[in-house]
């Protein structure tokens, strides 16, 4: 506590945003664009940009002037100089030796594949956010999400490429020079980069499958003008945190036998399936690419994981018993300036996240369940892995019913019909106090009540009976109605007005007809108003 | 007209009430229910102006009162506007409270009405016109409250005494007291005090009861005040010993009852603690139940952006809440329903059962702006296809709507059954503000990535859309 006190009494002063140019091998992204330098100096921050950090991706120095960034000759000065460093990559072991001491990065890490790298920026103290950690079932955290994104540039490169190396039209088209049929795509896995390739595909007019091990995409992958291919095999598999996880033995043949089927029918197969922290399935073997048409094309988007296909040659291009196989590992940086664009915007939602004062200074808020997942190295301390995540909002199957009783509760309302019978015990209690009230009014009431109260109570029920089957957008007119009839009241005034008298009693007349004639004008109000106004609503009733 | 057959006609008026009732379960043959009402009402009233217990010397006055109390009605019937029914409804339960209480003093005064009874059935007769007045006096105060409250005479706030609960316990003791002291009198004007101090009483607790509920539980007291103008109804005809009243009583309380159920199970609240009023004395204080606020961002959008949305949806629904009525914007939003139908847009009408001010509140006004009823859906019949809809549209509902109800527990709104609209592809909320709902309770709708917010007045935002929509 006293020490976080210090810091933010240290750090008066705005603090400075570093934007380093990548140093990757193949790397064309930068972590922030010129548009978003503008809204972060609205936040309050400082922005330095390495000369030549947008270079790549067609962005230059002037630029960043323009948008008020500083712009900074060498990378080491850069680094030193900087509160916090945004960028696209996790550093390099000579990155790390260039920051600061106590400074704050935000990039990819993937610290479950980079435990070292854990090590190396823990010994820096520095706190790290990996926005690859981003828990991403969280609704409000889903303008921070960079996976998505980026996932999305890539699942439409995908498509260029396949396009590129395909040697046909995408869309059916009958010319003067003849029919050409659409190309058929398959797209295994309907994750968010899944998604993009369909929906790129289907726009370019190609005959769109797809396939995913979660049932409940099927939706998805039908609204973006696809068809959902079924495993004929039942299981689940959906696991935690929205993604896919590893299924059954029966499953996996059953899933072979399907892609094999695929294989013989269709032109192209883009393959996005990923399970987090495993090399990816081999969904793909030699023996289905075999059985491609000459001039297909497969698209590996696994490919830096070990690819879903056998043949696949990571960041390679090759052409395997007549089938191309892409292997790209760089497919986001094949569209630097629209990945860039939408990781710097994904930046910035965070940096609002951190600096809700907007006054360039940022608290990462451990008790906001976002910032709790996407820190992985707090002052030093490694926070990795958070702490389990919620159980999916949505959850398809039995298992996570429990964690939402209060919806389960009281679905009846509507009609009559639905609600649960009553357990036995209230049943019998009820009736017995039931019994008590009846036995109670027939010891000591006498016949005539009686007979007026057999009635009441079956009236009762026969109300009870009639009201239940009341649609519901009458009763505003059901209201208005029994208000009318309940004017019936009238016979009780109009019986007291002037009965017929008999001998030797007398009663105070004028009293007695003037409660009665005040009370037959209230209810012929009534009687009246409640019919006319009824009548007039139901006429507007209609189909 | 002899005993018999004034009974016959009773029994007949009491068939055709009953199949008026039975003819609303569907729009088609409400009409005609309707209609069997006004003859059994007819028949009713005859039989008794020529039945054995009015003779002719009481012909001038009846028709003099009725003549009044028709003109009166039917001018009100008339005039009054559509989104004025709650008040009117309101209005004339408290005419129903009133006439009861009227007759059941009328009837204690007259020696004549239990001038052959003795003993027990004294003492039952004098227990029925006490319980006569005091239904009768609560249903007319507690309904001149609602009035005022519908019609915005009085503020809607719950209005909260401090230990309001001892109070109505108090009043409750008391009436029981002076029944005590009531049965025990020996003369009629013996009768009177007490009689006269349990209505005072009755007065003040039906004032007191519909003053702590507050404007968004109002279609459950209306629903209430129904049912108890129907069991006044009833308690006079014990008073009376005339069957067609304790029927008809029985019907409309049975009536009011089971709405006042519906209308509770909508709100997923329990009746006692409506009726023991005030929202959040049993949930805590919102601000300290919504611990988990909702945070992020609004995204606002601008009327001719919203039309674009609507003509290129395929599945439009629209959830219609209390903001429509007081805007008047029902007939704004039949036009546009009409040009999207036109269009081949499928546009439904989502209704919560506690949308507006009372039961099918909502229904009524789309049925007045011409809407065909059969796109008129209830929250049951259509709460799952919002994720197969492209558009929801919130105008002037907030609570009805509202994700916390199935997302957090701790929410004073937990298990109310809601619209799922965040399902929906694109969400619009019409509002005027971003001021929380009748609840208190801030929505995490308006911060889900699928939600644009339209700020404005519901009917000029909508006149806009409409505009945009014919260019």
């Amino acid at each position: 506590m006293m020490q976080r006190q210090e810091t933010v009494m240290e750090s008066h002063m705005p603090l400075t945003i570093g934007v380093p140019r990548e140093t990757a091998a193949g790397e064309k992204r930068v972590a922030t664009v010129p548009e978003v330098v503008e809204k972060l100096i609205k936040l309050g921050f400082g922005v330095a940009v390495e000369s030549g950090a947008g270079d790549a991706a067609n962005i230059s120095d002037d630029a960043y002037r323009a948008a008020g960034a500083e712009i900074v000759a060498d990378a080491a000065r850069l680094w030193s100089s900087s509160d916090i460093i945004f960028k696209v990559r996790g550093p390099s072991a000579a990155e790390v030796g260039l920051m600061r001491e106590g400074s704050t990065l935000v990039s990819f890490i993937w610290p479950a594949q980079n435990p070292e790298l854990l090590q190396q920026l823990a010994a820096r103290k520095a706190t790290v956010l990996a926005i690859d950690s981003l828990p991403r079932t969280l609704s409000r955290a889903q303008k921070m999400d960079a996976l998505t994104s980026q996932a999305g540039v890539a699942g439409y490169r995908a498509v260029i490429e396949a396009a590129n190396a395909f040697g046909r039209f995408f869309n059916g088209q009958i010319t003067a020079a003849g029919k050409v049929p659409p190309a058929k795509v398959f797209i295994a896995g309907a994750g968010v980069a899944g998604l993009a390739a369909i929906g790129t595909a289907a726009n370019l007019g190609a005959i769109v499958r797809a396939n995913d091990t979660r049932a409940e995409v099927a939706d998805q992958v039908a609204s973006l003008g696809g068809e959902f291919v079924k495993v004929d095999y039942e299981e689940e598999g959906s696991g935690g945190g929205g993604y896919a996880k590893v299924m059954s033995e029966g499953f996996q043949k059953a899933q072979r036998d399907m892609y094999a089927k695929q294989a013989r029918e269709v032109d192209i197969i883009i393959t996005t399936a990923l399970i987090p922290g495993k090399p990816a399935p081999r969904l793909i073997t030699a023996e289905m690419v075999r059985s491609m048409k000459a001039g297909s094309v497969i698209v590996d988007m696994a490919a830096e994981q070990g690819g879903n296909c056998e043949l696949t040659e990571p960041g390679q291009a090759v052409v395997k018993h007549g089938v191309t196989i892409i292997g790209y590992t760089d497919l986001v940086s094949r569209l630097a300036r629209q990945s860039s664009t939408l990781y710097s915007t994904n930046l910035f939602r965070l940096a609002e996240e951190l600096c809700k004062t907007k006054d360039g200074i940022i608290d990462v808020n451990m008790e906001d369940e976002a910032i709790r997942g996407l820190t992985v190295i707090k002052e030093g301390n490694v926070t990795w892995p958070p702490p389990a995540p919620k159980p999916s909002a949505a959850p398809a199957a039995a298992p996570a019913a429990a964690a939402k009783p209060v919806v389960a509760a009281k679905k009846s309302g509507g009609h009559g019909k639905g609600s649960a019978p009553a357990s036995a015990t209230a049943v019998g209690l009820l009736f017995a106090a039931g019994a008590l009230i009846f036995w109670f009014i027939g010891a000591g009431a006498p016949p005539a009540f009686l007979g007026h109260f057999t009635v009441f109570v079956l009236a009762c029920f026969v109300g009870y009976m009639v009201v239940w089957n009341v649609t519901p957008a009458l009763h505003t007119p059901l209201m208005s109605v029994t208000n009318a009839i309940s004017s019936i009241i009238a016979i009780g005034a109009l019986v007291q007005i002037a009965p017929p008298l008999e001998a030797g009693l007398s009663r105070p007349d004028d009293w007695i007809r003037w409660l009665a004639v005040g009370a037959i004008i209230l209810a012929t109000i009534n009687m009246f108003g409640g019919f006319a106004v009824t009548q007039r609503m139901l006429a507007m009733f209609r189909k | 007209m002899s005993e018999s057959l004034a009974t016959v006609s009773y029994l007949g008026a009491t068939i055709l009430f009953i199949l008026c009732l039975g003819g609303l379960s569907n729009p088609e043959t409400s009409r005609r229910g309707n209609l069997y009402g006004i003859v059994g009402m007819t028949i009713a009233v005859l039989a008794t102006v020529f039945g054995p217990h009015v003779s002719s010397t009481g012909y001038a006055w009846i028709i003099a009162a009725m003549v009044v109390g028709a003109s009166i009605g039917v001018y009100a019937a008339r005039t009054v506007q559509m989104t004025q029914m709650p008040e009117l409804v309101a209005l004339m339960h408290s005419m129903v409270g009133l006439a009861a209480m009227l007759v059941g003093f009328a009837n204690y005064i007259d020696p004549a009405a239990s001038a052959q009874m003795s003993g027990v059935e004294k003492t039952i007769h004098e227990v029925e016109i006490y319980l006569g007045i005091l239904i009768g006096a609560v249903t007319f105060s507690g309904s001149v409250i609602a009035f005022g409250k519908l019609s915005g005479k009085i503020s809607g706030n719950p209005l909260l005494l401090p230990a309001r609960h001892w109070i109505n316990l108090a009043g409750l003791l008391i009436v029981i007291y002076f029944g005590r002291e009531f049965l025990n009198a020996h003369s009629i004007s013996d009768g009177m005090t007490p009689l006269v101090v349990m209505t005072v009483i009755a007065l003040l607790f039906g004032i007191h009861m519909v003053m702590a509920i507050g404007g968004a539980d109002m279609p459950v007291v209306v629903s209430m005040l129904n049912s108890y103008s129907g069991w006044a109804a009833a308690a006079t005809g014990f008073m009376l010993s005339n069957d067609l009243l304790i029927v008809t009583g029985a019907l409309v309380g049975s009536s009011g009852a089971i709405l006042s159920y519906i209308m509770c199970a909508a709100m997923n609240r329990h009746f006692i603690s409506v009726i023991a009023g005030g929202f959040g004395t049993t949930g805590g204080t919102p601000a300290a139940a919504g611990g988990a606020q909702p945070a992020g961002e609004v995204v606002p959008i601008i009327a001719s952006d919203t039309a674009e949305l609507l003509r290129d949806a395929k599945n439009v629904i629209i959830v219609p809440g209390y903001g429509m009525a007081v805007a008047q914007a029902q007939h704004t939003v039949y036009e546009i329903t009409r040009l999207l139908r036109e269009k081949g847009v499928n546009v439904r009408f989502g209704i919560h059962p506690v949308a507006g001010r009372m039961p099918g509140h909502m229904n009524v006004l789309l049925a007045e702006a011409k809407v065909p009823y059969d796109i008129v859906q209830e929250m049951d019949e259509l709460n799952d296809d919002f994720p197969q809809t492209d558009v929801a549209m919130i105008i002037g509902a907030n609570d009805i709507v509202n994700p916390a109800a199935q997302d957090d527990p701790s929410s004073p709104i937990a298990g109310m059954p809601v619209l799922e609209v965040w399902k929906a592809k694109t969400s619009i909320v019409m509002k005027r503000s971003m001021a929380s709902g009748y609840a208190g309770v801030d929505n995490p709708l308006f911060y889900k990535d699928n939600n644009r917010m339209l700020f404005g007045d519901a009917k000029k935002m909508l006149d806009e859309v409409l505009v945009a929509l014919k260019s």
